[in-house]
Formats: C-alpha cells, sequence, structure tokens
C-alpha cells in the first residue's frame, strides 16, 4: 500500500512573538518545527504500515522553503519511508488554493497509484484546516475530514470514526482516500535513534516547479485567489471589576453570588 | 475579466441541518448575510439540503432570507461532502452568487473547501468580521491568525463567488419575523447528484457535562490552576449547581483532566454563553479566541497579573481553592432558601 503523508513546517508557536506597533510576526530567531498536528497524521501512517505487517510505503511530502528539509528529515526519523520538498521561489506566497493545487499534483507525479493520504487537521500558522480537502478534491478523491480513528483498512475501503458536532461517526469509504486527522487518533511516539541515523543519511530530493511541470500562473501568490491585505494586532479588553478575596473574602463571593443570580440583560430579541 | 464577475450578484448563505433540523447557526449566518446584502443592494438567499426539511424553510425566511433553494431527498439526511459539493456546485454556477458563506463547523469546514476547488475560487476560514468594501465591491473578510495573536484581513479579489466560512456564535441571529416573506425553490436532483462513496454507518453522541458547549449559557472552565483531577469536583458541583457546562483549557485537556470535547479555545471550541467563570484559567489569546463572543465573563485566579483579568466583566483575586467551596455553600443557601 503506498501512503502519503502530508506535513508542514511552521512556526514553533509557543515562540510566536508579534511586534506591537505593526502586528506582524518578528520571524528573526524563531525556529521552525514540524507541524504539531501533522505528527498524528505521521503516527497514523506508521501505525497502519505495521497493522499490515510493514506491506506499505510511507511517502512524506512537505512544500516549503529549503530550510524545510528539516521537517521532511523529522518524519523519515519519526518511520516514513520516503521524502520529498517541494521548493521553488515560485511557490512563494500560497494560499491555500495554490498549495493544495501544488501538493495534489506532486502526489499524481511522484507517487503514482497512491492508495492514502494522510494529512492533519490543520497547520498551527495558518490555521485553516482547508488544504486537505483541497487536495482531496483536486484528486478526485473522496475526503474524511476529523477522523479520530481508522477502525479498518483493507485493500479496498476504509471505515474510520469522524469527530463532529455532538458526537461522532462512523463513516466508510473505497481507497484511495484522503484522512486529516485530529489528536484524539494516537500518542505520537518519539523518534528512535535508528530512525534519526537513517533520516540523516536519507536522500531528501527537491522538487521544483520546472520538475513537476506546473504553469506559474497556479503556483504561488499568483495563483492565489485570496489576498492578506492587513494584519493587525488582536485585542480583547473589556475592564470590569476587580475584588481581592484576601481582602474581603464576603465581599468576593457575594460578587460572584450576584454575577450568576442576576443575568445580563436579555438579548435583543 | 470585471466583465465576468460583474454576473456575479446576491449574497447565499449555507443552512445546516443537524439530526434534521436547521440548527441556528444558519440563523447566525443569515444575519451576517442580511448586513452585507444591504450594503451591496442585493438580496440574500439561502440553501438547505437535507431530508423532510421542507416544513422548516419558513425558518430561514423569517430569519432573513429572501429566497429559499430547497433540495430534498432522503439521500441528503446525513451530511455527505460529496452530493452536497456536487448539488451546490451546479446550482452556484447557475446562479452566480457574489458571496457565499457557511458555518465554520466541521461540516462548513470540509465543504467549503472542496467547493473553492470546483468553482476555482478562493476561500477564507474562519471569519470572526465580514464587512463590505464598496469602492471595489469586494468582501472584507478578518480572521485571527497565528495562534490568535493577530487579527488578519483578507480579501477574495477575482475569484467569485467569494467565499468564507464563519465562527459560530460570531454574531446573534436577527429576531424571528414570522411575518416576512420570500420566495422558496425547489431543486430538481437527479439521481448521479446523490451519489456518495463516503457512507455514514452510525451515529454516536458524545458525553458531556452539562448541554454541548456551544450551546451552552452558563460555562465553568478549568484551568491548570486547579492543580490535580481529583480537585475537579470543586468545578463540577458548581458546574451544575449553576444548571451549566463544564470547559477546560488546552492544559487542562493535556493533562487528562477532562476529554477533548470540552475545551475552549483557538483549537478548540468557540461558545458564547450569557455567562462564562474561567477557575485558574490564565487568559492565554489562544483560550480566550473562544470565550470573546461570551456576554459576561468573571475569573478567579491567585495572579493579579493574569491575563484573563483584562477582559473580565468580574475578577476575583484569590486562591480558588478558598474561593470555590465558599460560593457552592452560599448558592447551595440560595436554592435552598428558594425551594421552602
Ligand atoms: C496554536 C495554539 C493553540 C492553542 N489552543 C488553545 C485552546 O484552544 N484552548 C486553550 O485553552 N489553550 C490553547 N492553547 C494553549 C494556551 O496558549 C495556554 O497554554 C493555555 O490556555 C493555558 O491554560 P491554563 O490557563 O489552564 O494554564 P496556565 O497558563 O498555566 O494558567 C494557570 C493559571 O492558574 C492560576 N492559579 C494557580 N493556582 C491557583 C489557585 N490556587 N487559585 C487560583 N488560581 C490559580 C495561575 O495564576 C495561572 O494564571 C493553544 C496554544 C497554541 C500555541
Ligand atoms: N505547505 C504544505 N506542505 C505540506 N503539507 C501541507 C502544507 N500546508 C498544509 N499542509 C497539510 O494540510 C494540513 C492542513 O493545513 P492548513 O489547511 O494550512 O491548515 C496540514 O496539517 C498539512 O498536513
Amino acid at each position: 500500500m503506498e501512503i502519503v503523508v502530508l506535513v508542514k513546517q511552521v512556526p514553533a508557536t509557543d515562540q510566536v512573538k508579534i511586534d506591537p506597533e505593526r502586528g506582524t510576526m518578528i520571524r528573526e530567531n524563531i525556529e521552525s518545527e514540524l507541524n504539531p498536528l501533522d505528527l498524528f497524521a505521521v503516527e497514523e501512517a506508521v501505525r497502519l504500515k505495521e497493522r499490515l505487517d510493514g506491506e506499505a510505503n510511507i511517502n512524506v511530502l512537505s512544500m516549503g522553503p529549503a530550510k524545510a528539509v528539516k521537517t521532511v528529515r523529522d518524519a523519515l526519523a519519526r518511520g516514513c519511508d520516503q521524502g520529498w520538498l517541494l521548493s521553488d521561489r515560485k511557490f512563494a506566497g500560497a494560499d491555500t488554493w495554490s498549495t493544495s493545487f501544488t501538493l495534489a499534483s506532486a502526489i499524481e507525479k511522484l507517487v503514482p497509484g497512491c492508495d492514502l493520504i494522510l494529512c492533519g487537521e490543520r497547520a498551527t500558522d495558518g490555521d485553516t484546516g482547508q488544504v486537505g480537502p483541497m487536495v482531496a478534491t483536486f484528486l478526485g478523491l473522496p475526503v474524511l475530514s476529523f477522523v479520530s480513528a481508522v477502525e479498518r483498512l483493507d485493500q479496498g475501503a476504509l471505515a474510520a470514526r469522524r469527530e463532529v458536532e455532538g458526537g461522532s461517526e462512523l463513516v466508510q469509504c473505497p481507497l484511495p482516500a484522503l484522512l486529516s486527522v485530529v489528536k484524539a487518533i494516537n500518542h505520537p511516539r518519539l523518534p528512535n535513534l535508528a530512525g534519526k541515523r537513517r533520516a540523516k543519511a536519507a536522500e531528501v530530493p527537491v522538487v521544483t516547479a520546472e520538475q513537476l511541470e506546473l504553469p506559474v500562473e497556479k503556483l504561488g501568490l499568483k495563483g492565489s485567489p485570496t489576498r492578506v491585505v492587513k494584519v493587525s494586532k488582536s485585542q480583547l479588553s473589556r475592564q470590569g471589576r476587580i475584588l481581592n478575596l484576601e481582602d474581603d473574602p464576603t465581599a468576593a463571593v457575594e460578587a460572584l453570588v450576584a454575577f450568576f443570580t442576576s443575568p445580563p440583560s436579555a438579548p435583543e430579541a | 475579466m470585471s466583465n465576468q464577475l460583474d454576473q456575479y450578484r446576491g449574497v447565499w448563505t449555507l443552512a445546516e441541518v443537524r439530526q434534521g433540523k436547521i440548527h441556528p447557526v444558519s440563523f447566525e449566518l443569515l444575519a451576517w448575510g442580511q448586513s452585507l446584502a444591504q450594503k451591496l443592494g442585493v438580496e440574500l438567499a439561502s440553501v438547505v439540503l437535507g431530508s423532510g426539511v421542507g416544513d422548516q424553510v419558513d425558518q430561514l425566511i423569517a430569519h432573513g432570507a429572501d429566497k429559499v433553494y430547497l433540495a430534498d431527498d432522503p439521500a441528503l439526511l446525513d451530511f455527505g461532502v460529496e452530493p452536497q459539493a456536487g448539488i451546490l456546485t451546479d446550482l452556484i454556477k447557475q446562479h452566480k452568487p457574489e458571496v457565499l458563506l457557511g458555518s465554520a463547523t466541521t461540516t462548513g469546514r470540509t465543504l467549503l473547501p472542496v467547493l473553492a476547488i470546483t468553482l476555482t475560487t478562493g476561500l477564507t476560514a474562519d471569519c470572526t468580521g465580514l464587512d463590505i468594501d464598496l469602492t471595489e465591491r469586494l468582501l472584507i473578510q478578518t480572521r485571527p491568525a497565528i495562534g490568535g495573536n493577530v487579527m488578519a484581513t483578507i480579501k477574495t479579489p477575482t475569484g467569485r463567488p467569494q467565499m468564507a466560512t464563519v465562527r459560530p456564535k460570531s454574531k446573534r441571529p436577527l429576531a424571528a419575523d414570522p411575518a416576512r416573506s420570500g420566495e422558496v425553490i425547489k431543486v430538481e436532483l437527479g439521481p448521479e447528484q446523490l451519489a456518495s462513496r463516503v457512507k455514514r454507518l452510525e451515529f454516536t453522541p458524545e458525553e458531556t457535562v452539562g448541554a454541548p458547549l456551544q450551546d451552552a449559557e452558563v460555562i465553568v472552565a478549568c484551568g491548570k490552576g486547579l492543580k490535580d483531577v481529583k480537585n475537579l469536583k470543586l468545578v463540577t458541583e458548581l458546574t451544575e449547581i449553576l444548571g451549566g457546562s463544564l470547559g477546560a483549557t488546552r492544559k487542562a485537556i493535556d493533562l487528562g483532566w477532562l476529554s477533548y470535547s470540552h475545551q475552549i479555545g483557538l483549537s478548540g471550541k468557540t461558545v458564547s454563553p450569557k455567562l462564562y467563570l474561567g477557575c485558574g484559567v490564565s487568559g492565554a489569546v489562544q483560550h480566550l479566541a473562544g470565550i470573546t463572543s461570551a456576554e459576561k465573563i468573571a475569573a478567579i485566579n491567585s495572579d493579579p497579573e493574569a491575563a484573563i483579568f483584562q477582559v473580565a466583566d468580574l475578577g476575583v483575586v484569590g486562591d480558588l481553592f478558598q474561593a470555590l467551596p465558599l460560593l457552592v455553600e452560599r448558592l447551595k443557601q440560595n436554592t435552598e432558601g428558594s425551594a421552602s
């Protein structure tokens, strides 16, 4: 079985700092990492391969700048068999539409006859969760989003559980298919030493737009239907009353009781 | 090019059907849609796909739709992305709305990305603000990005329709006006439009303390300040006395105290209760991203500098292990008092 995992390199989110004046991200000295939510997709691919007694080949693909090769190697260390980095200045500035176009075209070329594509629920930087369903649509494949368990996997079909509002649903579909997975699906393992060694030695081809024979007008910023026109600092503030429990416990508790028992004005009805 | 864009007129919203009922998020979208349609001077339409929902379409009209496109068939009983995307793609190509809004629910976030490809247009995820730039006649989409640290403003200059998923509870529905009239258009469906490679086998409802968080009027949320899972009873007891629902921060979930379905925030649920109380919650932007549409916010935190006090209507600086038992005891007196 040919499995593809899509992983993205993102800025380490706990280090994100925002320039308060300009509302832009301070990129200097920020470490990049494999999108934390993609670790679950990588781990699930490895687990599925184990379930298939090793009868699977896991391909990992990432689109990003040259340094994103580190992310591909990280996925290799965690058990993927072969990796590619799609990197080209023509890909820069891509929104989810042109990212998906590029990834889908690359899957067709690099992993023809792929049976299963796994991706994360969303990337922690863009935070859209759109790329999975979009890649599936470009490839004409069924998509199962928000998957929390793969309950059955045969050569021709799979059954999976999807987390939706108010519960979960069990669905089945034929292969090939694309799954975007949520955190609940597994507990990712850390890469072991053998994996790290293999990843370090592995050859990770860098694939360009030209090699994929892609039309430039569909790539990068040029191929993106959306435009970010402004970025500003998010502001939340509603300054209310602050009481100190130590100073006067009764007053503080009474204020809380009043908060719950004299509800705010009814909504506009 | 611009001539082609001019063929697109009107604002559409996608109604969401859950367990055979039009869900209230559909009315929130109509409230967004109506303000956009008014600015553009165009009609507001809603599309509903489901089974046996025909007698509910007047709710959409009462909440602001001028027109309702109704696709009703037993095969559309459960959400299936393939038939829905197929039917919508055909309808949109035929009627050419300039704006299409869906909810940022698991349904909308699956369906709209598919439509963005079949219709070759842009899609902005999880918007919390929408407006119209009349000089260019463009939709202005605002959404939190980079972990809620910034707000990004996004436009779709060339693709049509301009599409967005909108965060649930980011706007209140308009009051229903049963006197409003509107046109209902039944969509003819062919068998090929109803085919789906994905089949639903079963549905399992989730277990939560209280009503589902998105629907809760009162929410008590706990954070890492609760220190240990054995202290959970402090907040569950309070939640039950208040008849509310229990929520949590990501740290509390990651510690395994509660299941993911309780997580509030950027990577959890967006809630808009009337009353929210955070106990031992620091108020990280990612958590606050989920509660900004709460009507009133209160917090108990021992750190006077905690960020949650910046957004709280009522803040109590102090030890929650002291405050919560006092509060519970006092509320119990209240209920006993009113019962006798
Ligand atoms: C991309 C991304 C997405 C995220 N998504 C979410 C999300 O959806 N939801 C979410 O919640 N977080 C999310 N986070 C995590 C978020 O940044 C914070 O780490 C988290 O919200 C903090 O949880 P907390 O308030 O429970 O813990 P802490 O920040 O550790 O705060 C604990 C608080 O308890 C107080 N406290 C301690 N002891 C007591 C006591 N005895 N009495 C009273 N108060 C006490 C402390 O003063 C402190 O303020 C996300 C982070 C990232 C990077
Ligand atoms: N540049 C990229 N390269 C590889 N995979 C990506 C890329 N962008 C997004 N993905 C995949 O698509 C998922 C959703 O991303 P997003 O739609 O950006 O939130 C991610 O979790 C990845 O699995």
